[in-house]
């Protein structure tokens, strides 16, 4: 009986977390303008929006973006990383709160203040503007994902390497990143999901004629409901659907290697709750 | 060797985080003259004007609101997640959490499809043949929209919390004459206070400084701090006044962070800071 | 000293998921009685300090305390504490609040409440240490306030799952004789879980081994040591030899291709047996005075005594302990009384 009303309250929150985006999916088979009725189904939105070019514009803007922003920052996030793990005192201190500002800071502020920079050093605000943005919010992101991993490792790997003959590079290239590939493939796909999710930080440092999706949809929103918008957010769930059906086998089976007694039990890292804190 | 590879960040980390929020500081702190720029403080007095005062009080009102909504209702849902009412509970958190990888953007729109004249809620309600209601574009609207975008960051770090508490403590204190109501008030309430904190913190902190919702949901008839900034920067062209008023935020954000470290008691790091 | 019975188990029976944890057990324990449950990881001993403790309940069966059935109270509602596996303390507490919590929920003065923890960190030898955060006291500390949080609630019996698992050698020690003077001292009835068999027979009055969720033996340490009931119980407390043997008649068994007087009788005639004998029970004598002969095939020096392998005529291998020694590859004789030749029903097909 508690068990059933416990049950029941949970289903009630689901039910309020899914119900928007299942009302968006169906409007978006829906066949007629006005969203109040029914008026049989239809394929029609899917095909306007990819004769859209504003939005097919901006969708590739997003992808270009989120790809390179999350690859670039992921290198320099993990080189970071590697080097705030070997570094300690006041200057590791210093480095890990600096690194916690962007994470803290109200997006609104990051965003202004990135604003203020590109308009202080007479910056043209576009892909390049955007691009330096994105990798900015991204790098704390990809330390906060890698670090964990560099903990759990083993503190002698590294001089085991070098014992049996590699040059420094070497037992880095060879051990230490295969070690913690899979924080650092975390951290890349976190800075991916995290880049194309950004609003505020885009609309403040883009410039005309460059557009993320997120910019697109709030501008379009502005103008009221558009049902190409609807096909879009089905897609884009669905597209995101897949990928996190892909990370979240990638991480069980990595549970089952550390339940094997493989790996230390592992850290958590209370960053972004989609990535799950636990 | 290995710190040399420190060096690209830390160049970044000081231009693209430390310089801009030093020009933030420096935009909020001085005003435009004839002969170039002043230290003052003006920025900072134009802020308490009743105007934006009042925006002030909104925003804060709007977020403590929709803070309470999420602890309330994000409460007792991780503590249910966390318990064992679920036979496979990382698929029901896995289930939790998929709505949020959705645009955030997409997801508050999705709002306006449903709250609209003629949209999804009131379709319903006329065919129950029941009154229309208008709730867009009011603050409740708002609050709607911030609960809806921001309940996850309540529930998950209470919910980690939680499931967390070694199970043999809670015995323990039943051992000891602990009903469960006592159980709870006693143990496994204090226990989670840091879960508590931290998810009062990730609410709060967006809620206060949104101005994507309020546009989107409140229709730009209820300003909020975060579109008192947007204006300054992108309309009104005013950046010392909209540093000052990010310097403000910063401010309050950092305050009730330290209230809240405060009520958690003493030293247990949650590495907010 | 024999006393009134506290608790008593009848017919119980404990399932997890259709695995049974514990089967058909019965048990009592009498009050004051130091009583320890021994026995392999998985042999349902904890399961059973569970139900006692009452975080479980039993499937089948009865446990009555003071004769009171108990199966269906829960664990707030009775007068029994629990020392926990890895202590479980709260870490949100300091350390007088972690003892006085029992007493505050039952809403005592103030001032008894403190007269009383105060008497527990005496006894457990942490006083000034009130005010300090539980997460500070090292393991053995928090052994302690474990121990005192359970001990203030003056239970009428104290359940200890393992406390002395998580200390080093030296302090386990120390804990083991504490806590048997806390015993006798407060004279409470403790029933205390252990893998350790050292541990079970320096500390307890009654020793109840189990393995799969059976009770094995129950009795004094000396006669689990001298008169185990089967070959698991003679193996699992201390080291035993085991070798298949056949009952010629009463008083007198055949294994390792000889004939030998036992003290042992009520077999069939021809039954096979398990016929176990201690190491240390095995004297080394010159091979022409003894029925038993093997070669030495190594020695290792313990410190008391030196531990030998004897690799007999037919390749049986005999575990020796002796404070002489003969070097590896001597043919040495193995004597034998007959009181030392135990005989055990088979229990393994």
């Amino acid at each position: 009986m508690v068990r059933w009303l416990k049950r029941s309250y949970i289903y009630l929150i689901f039910a309020f977390l899914y119900l928007p985006i299942a009302v968006l999916m169906v409007y978006s088979l829906n066949d007629a303008r006005s969203r109040g009725m029914w008026g049989g189904f239809t394929l029609r939105w899917y095909v306007e929006l990819f004769q859209d070019r504003t939005i097919m514009n901006s969708l590739y803007a997003t992808l270009i973006i989120g790809v390179s922003s999350a690859l670039i920052a992921t290198v320099i996030g993990t080189m970071a990383a590697i080097g705030i793990h070997n570094t300690r005192g006041v200057p590791k201190k210093l480095i890990m709160n600096v690194t916690y500002l962007p994470v803290l800071n109200p997006e609104i502020v990051t965003a202004i203040s990135l604003m203020l920079l590109f308009v202080f050093s007479r910056m043209r605000f576009g892909y390049i503007t955007l691009l330096l943005s994105h990798i900015t919010f991204n790098v704390p992101y990809v330390i906060l994902s890698v670090l964990p991993k560099l903990r759990q490792l083993n503190k002698h790997l590294y001089e085991a390497a070098l014992d049996l003959g590699c040059t420094p590079l070497q037992a880095l290239w060879k051990v230490i990143i295969p070690e913690i590939m899979p924080g650092i493939i975390t951290g890349l796909l976190l800075a991916f999901t995290l880049s194309i999710d950004d609003f505020v930080v885009s609309f403040f440092t883009t410039g005309s004629g460059v557009s993320t999706l997120s910019i697109t949809v709030y501008s379009m929103a502005r103008r009221g409901i558009n049902p190409k918008i609807n096909a879009l957010s089905t897609i884009m769930f669905t597209f995101v659907l897949a990928l996190l059906i892909i990370v979240n086998v990638r991480q069980a089976r990595e549970e089952r290697k550390e339940r094997n007694g493989r790996r230390v039990p592992k850290k958590d890292s209370p960053y972004d709750p989609r990535f799950g804190s636990a | 060797m290995k710190r040399l590879s420190l060096t690209p960040y830390v160049i970044w980390m000081v231009l693209f985080t430390v310089v801009p929020m030093l020009l933030v500081l420096y935009y909020a702190f001085t005003v435009p003259t004839e002969g170039g720029t002043t230290w003052s403080l003006e920025n900072f007095t134009r802020f308490f004007q009743p105007i934006y005062l009042r925006v002030f009080i909104r925003s804060l009102n709007l977020a403590v609101i929709s803070t309470l909504i999420c602890l309330l209702l994000g409460y007792p849902a991780a503590m249910i997640m966390a318990g064992n009412a679920f036979k496979r509970k990382h698929v029901i958190m896995l289930l939790f959490v998929v709505p949020m990888w959705m645009n955030f953007l997409l997801r508050t729109y999705a709002w306006l499809t449903i709250l609209e004249r003629n949209g999804f809620l009131n379709s319903l309600l006329t065919f129950f043949s029941l009154p229309r209601v208008n709730i867009l574009y009011t603050n409740g609207a708002v609050v709607l929209g911030m609960v809806y975008n921001f309940l996850p960051f309540m529930v998950l770090p209470i919910y980690s919390v939680l499931s967390k508490i070694d199970k043999g403590v809670v015995e323990a204190a039943g051992d000891l004459g602990a009903n469960p109501f006592q159980v709870f008030i006693k143990v496994i309430l204090p226990l989670s206070l840091p879960g508590v904190v931290s998810g009062i913190t990730m609410v709060f902190m967006p809620a206060m400084t949104t101005f994507v919702i309020s546009r989107l949901l409140g229709g730009g008839q209820f300003t909020l701090i975060g579109n008192l900034i947007e204006q300054q920067f992108l309309v009104v062209g005013d950046w010392g006044f909209g540093s000052a008023i990010s310097v403000v935020m910063i401010v309050v954000i950092l305050l009730s962070m330290a209230v809240m470290s405060f009520f958690e008691g003493e030293e247990k790091d949650v590495a907010l800071w | 000293m024999v006393s009134e019975i506290i608790v008593q188990l009848k017919g119980v029976s404990k399932y997890y998921d259709d695995t049974p944890a514990l089967t058909d057990v019965d048990l009592y324990i009498r009050k004051n009685e130091f009583v320890t449950l021994l026995g392999p990881s998985g042999c349902g001993k904890t399961t059973m300090l569970r139900l006692i403790g009452g975080f479980e309940k039993p499937d089948t069966g009865t446990i009555t305390f003071n004769g009171q059935d108990i199966g269906n109270v829960p664990s707030h509602k009775r007068k029994v504490n629990t020392v926990f596996q890895r202590y479980a303390l709260f870490s949100h507490l300091n350390v007088f609040e972690n003892i006085a919590f029992g007493l505050r929920i039952k809403k005592m003065k103030e001032s008894v409440i403190r007269e009383k923890v105060s008497r527990m960190l005496e006894l457990v030898n942490l006083q000034g240490y009130e005010k300090r955060d539980v997460n500070s006291l090292s393991g053995g500390q928090q052994q302690r306030v474990a121990i005192a949080r359970a001990l203030v609630n003056e239970p009428d019996v104290l359940l200890l799952d393992e406390p002395l698992a998580a200390l080093d050698l030296k302090l386990r020690k120390e804990m083991q004789h504490e806590l048997k003077n806390m015993q006798r001292q407060l004279g409470i009835t403790f029933l205390f879980v252990t893998h350790d068999q050292e541990e079970a027979l320096s500390m307890s009055d009654t020793v109840v081994v189990m393995k799969d969720g059976e009770i094995q033996q129950i009795g004094t340490p000396e006669m689990i040591y001298n008169e185990p009931v089967n070959a698991f119980v003679a193996d699992f407390i201390g080291e035993s030899n085991i070798v298949d043997g056949i009952m010629r008649q009463d008083y007198l068994v055949e294994f390792a291709g000889n004939l030998f007087e036992c003290a042992d009788s009520g077999f069939a005639r021809d039954e096979l047996v398990d016929v176990v004998i201690r190491p240390e029970d095995l004297a080394l004598m010159p091979p022409d005075q003894a029925k038993l002969k093997g070669v030495v095939r190594s020695v290792n020096f313990l410190g008391v005594h030196y531990e030998m392998i004897v690799e007999g005529a037919d390749g049986t291998e005999w575990l020796v302990h002796s404070t002489l020694m003969e070097p590896v590859g001597t043919m040495v004789g193995l004597g034998l009384e007959p009181m030392d030749i135990h005989i055990m029903k088979k229990v393994r097909a």
